[in-house]
């Protein structure tokens, strides 16, 4: 019987399942309180608990969501179910943690991870379409680097409570959510008063969403950087079709709630400086690629025991940090008297995309050592 | 007969490396993976070539068997 329904989640139909359940979620998550086509971010939800920590002061994303929470949880009771819970770690950790940090300023510098581009998109907001171009861009250059042997290495069988350190961790956050405590005056944890981090679905809602969307991709290696990357590399459309899926069904359930409005500016949380919204994802799909999975695949991963992908989330979670105090990050279109006001990224954010970029080549190009695989 | 270890590989090195070997036609090839990731990954790639694929459990993860159908 196990066997057979990890049969069926391998499957396409499988995939096809967990992209619509995303699809499908996503925006009654907005219906249900999230912010406008941000039903779910992994990379804005991060940033917003980076700011509830106090990691950064940005007042308007400060919230610890429960989805990224959930999405760690889902995946390990699946795992746990399926005996996949597997604990390892040592694939070049800390490569992983700067691939991570900038994974997370590009994708800021965009305003949304790959889930969040689809979703945009899925609402009408044509500048996801730029983001989707930039992210096949990126994952393209990683696929070239795979081709000439780019390779972090083996991660090695480690303790099971290595394993458990990501879990708990998402458990101490939950805590911190549902306590409330207040460290220092006026200090953290902080929640958003305005802005997009004081809109949020109810914790039990947002919990139940993140459980299940976590346990199907976990099952079904949901992945949206994989997805596009396999096509590339070995024109497999397995993931792509999950991908496909997660967009027609959100679209769908746009349409069915009201939630769709088509055009470049103004969009909700987003800015419409086509260059940037470009190459801020293509660095973050670079990042992705050179780490082997999106924002949400480094979720589900850290969740059935990698320590690799655990270490990615927190390099993430930091790279939201600093891309806030820095003000790297995109600042979204704003209405001022009618007229539109394009936003988009300061010098300082220009200059981290860009060598974001640089690194990331050079962790390409450098790191290619290759493993002897044929014994 | 040519044997892939690609265990403690992520993602997509387990299927590149499988299909490396299979593209040289030296037959079987035995690739060892250690998660089910991996394993239904080269199960996927190996199916969509033709291939016949035996699976079983060994050590600590699986050793999947790629051979040509007759």
């Amino acid at each position: 019987m196990t066997e057979r329904l990890t049969r069926f989640f391998a499957s396409r139909w499988g995939i096809i399942l967990a992209g619509a359940a995303i699809g499908l979620l996503a925006p009654l998550l907005q219906k249900a309180g999230n912010p406008p086509n941000m039903g779910i971010c992994v990379a804005c939800f991060e940033r917003d608990i980076a700011g509830a920590l106090g990691l950064h002061r940005a007042a308007a994303v400060q919230y610890i969501r429960p989805e990224i929470i959930a999405f760690v949880l889902g995946s390990l009771i699946a795992a746990l179910l399926f005996k996949e819970f597997k604990p390892r770690a040592g694939s070049a950790p800390i490569v992983r943690f700067f691939l991570g940090m900038f994974a997370m300023i590009g994708a800021l510098a965009f305003l949304g991870c790959p889930w969040r581009a689809l979703l945009r998109l899925a609402g009408g907001d044509l500048n996801a379409i730029l983001g989707l171009a930039g992210l096949t861009a990126g994952i393209t250059v990683g696929v070239l680097f795979l081709k000439a042997g780019y390779n972090l290495g083996r991660a090695q069988r480690t303790h099971t409570a290595v394993g458990w350190i990501m879990p708990i961790f998402m458990l101490s956050l939950l805590l911190l959510l549902i306590l409330r405590p207040q460290f220092t005056k006026d200090g953290a944890i902080f929640f958003s008063k305005s802005g997009p981090g004081s809109l949020h679905a109810p914790i039990l809602i947002s919990l139940g969403a993140g459980l299940i969307i976590g346990f199907l991709a976990q099952r079904t290696r949901f992945c949206t950087m994989g997805s596009i990357r396999d096509v590339i590399l070995m024109r497999d459309t397995h993931l792509i079709s999950g991908v496909g899926a997660l967009l027609v069904v959100a679209f769908l359930t746009n349409l069915a709630l009201g939630q769709v409005k088509v055009g470049f500016s103004p969009q909700p949380t987003a800015h419409s400086s086509h260059l940037w919204n470009f190459l801020g994802m293509s660095l973050a799909g670079l990042a992705f690629a050179l780490a082997g999975g999106c924002p949400g695949r480094q979720l589900f991963l850290a969740g059935e025991g990698d320590g690799d992908a655990g270490i990615f989330v927190i390099g993430m979670i930091v790279g939201a940090g600093f891309s806030h105090n820095f003000a790297l990050a995109g600042t979204p279109d704003t209405v001022v008297d009618g007229v539109v006001k394009v936003g988009g990224l300061t010098p300082y954010g220009q200059w981290a995309v860009i060598i974001g970029l640089v690194l990331c080549m050079l962790i390409g190009f450098t790191m290619r050592a290759k493993t002897t695989s044929e014994v | 007969m040519v044997t892939v270890d690609a265990r403690g590989l992520s993602c997509p090195q387990p299927v590149m490396l499988a299909k490396q070997a299979v593209d040289k036609g030296q037959f079987p090839v035995e690739v060892l993976v250690d998660t089910v990731t991996s394993r239904e990954n080269v199960r996927r790639m190996a199916e969509r070539f033709g291939l016949n694929v035996r699976v079983e459990p060994s050590g600590d993860g699986f050793k999947l068997t790629l051979e040509r159908r007759n």
